[in-house]
């Protein structure tokens, strides 16, 4: 039978491969953008299998917050992304260090 | 019965893209192994009666944002080769780190979490049950401020962009508005008081 621990477990292995990814990736800050929105997914699986095991449907609610603001973060990030590389010709992580003393 | 081959089924693929997202060498790969979790995430959530945000992930993440992706991963042409040169470095403490979290969270919900009467399955909504409603009736009445905020995140992101991706490139030949609004009949016009010539 199907039951809430399913669906907690597996975003639990999601939330955990997406953030192996991020030390993975560290080099490419594209992959780390993605990385991010596979988190926000598995966070939001967890809003979602609690508001339809509880019967409340807040859980949802706040996961379509959580949408919007992760596609404003995707927009800014990603224009961040484009004006860093039109400045740098790379997205190299370990590139960005003018802020080191 | 059928739920649970359903459940894994889906599952399984999704594992399979969230890996294939972070160890894919080309980023376009990524960015579609991205957009398959989306549509499997999509699937399950069906399966847990959140048929608008089913639809909403589906329509916002695979049609605006990965699109989005695709298009700063192509536009970018990112050298993939330097990219990847330290990709063993840091793959043991990666892996290192999603076993611990893994353990973490399984032991919680697999080893103490027996017995709890709100993990059984509730009772299956009936057809005429419309999720889209019963989200709207709550959104417009008691989040309404923060659907507010919401919409006003989303005009910042605008914004944001725009001023931030936007440049000016310096010798281009480009009117200026505010100097053509502001011209006066006399910067342009000359009147040249002359006799009429005749044969």
């Amino acid at each position: 039978m199907l039951t809430l621990t399913h669906f907690l477990m597996l975003s639990g292995v999601l939330f955990a491969i997406s953030a192996a990814g991020i030390f993975i990736n560290r080099k490419n800050m594209i992959l780390l953008l993605m990385c991010i929105e596979l988190l926000l997914l598995a966070v939001n699986f967890n809003f979602v299998a609690f508001s339809h095991f509880l019967g409340n449907v807040d859980g949802q609610v706040f996961v379509f917050f959580i949408l919007t603001v992760a596609a404003a973060e995707a927009a800014i990030g990603l224009a961040i992304l484009v004006v860093l590389f039109r400045t740098r010709a790379s997205i190299d992580v370990e590139d960005l260090d003018s802020l080191k003393g | 019965m059928f739920e649970l081959i359903i459940f894994f089924g889906f599952a399984t693929v999704l594992v399979c893209a969230a890996l294939g997202v972070i160890i894919s060498r080309n980023p376009i790969h990524s960015v579609m192994f991205l957009v398959l979790s989306f549509f499997t995430s999509a699937i399950l959530w069906l399966l847990l009666e959140a048929e608008f945000l089913a639809m909403t992930l589906v329509l916002v993440y695979v049609g605006a944002v990965m699109v989005l992706f695709l298009f700063v991963v192509m536009m970018l042409n990112i050298d993939t080769s330097t990219v990847r040169s330290h990709f063993m470095r840091y793959a043991p403490l990666g892996v290192l780190v999603a076993l611990i979290g893994v353990g973490e969270v399984w032991s919680v919900f697999w080893l103490r979490s027996e017995g709890l009467s709100t993990l059984a399955k509730p009772v299956a909504a009936p057809a005429d049950y419309s999720n889209t409603a019963e989200l709207g009736a709550v959104l417009y009445t008691e989040h309404v401020y923060a659907f507010e905020l919401a919409s006003f995140v989303l005009l910042l992101a605008i914004i944001a962009a725009i001023v931030l991706t936007m440049r000016r490139r310096p010798g281009l030949k480009v009117q200026d508005i505010g100097k053509q609004v502001a011209v006066k009949r006399d910067d342009r016009l000359r009147i040249v008081k002359m006799k009429a010539e005749t044969e």
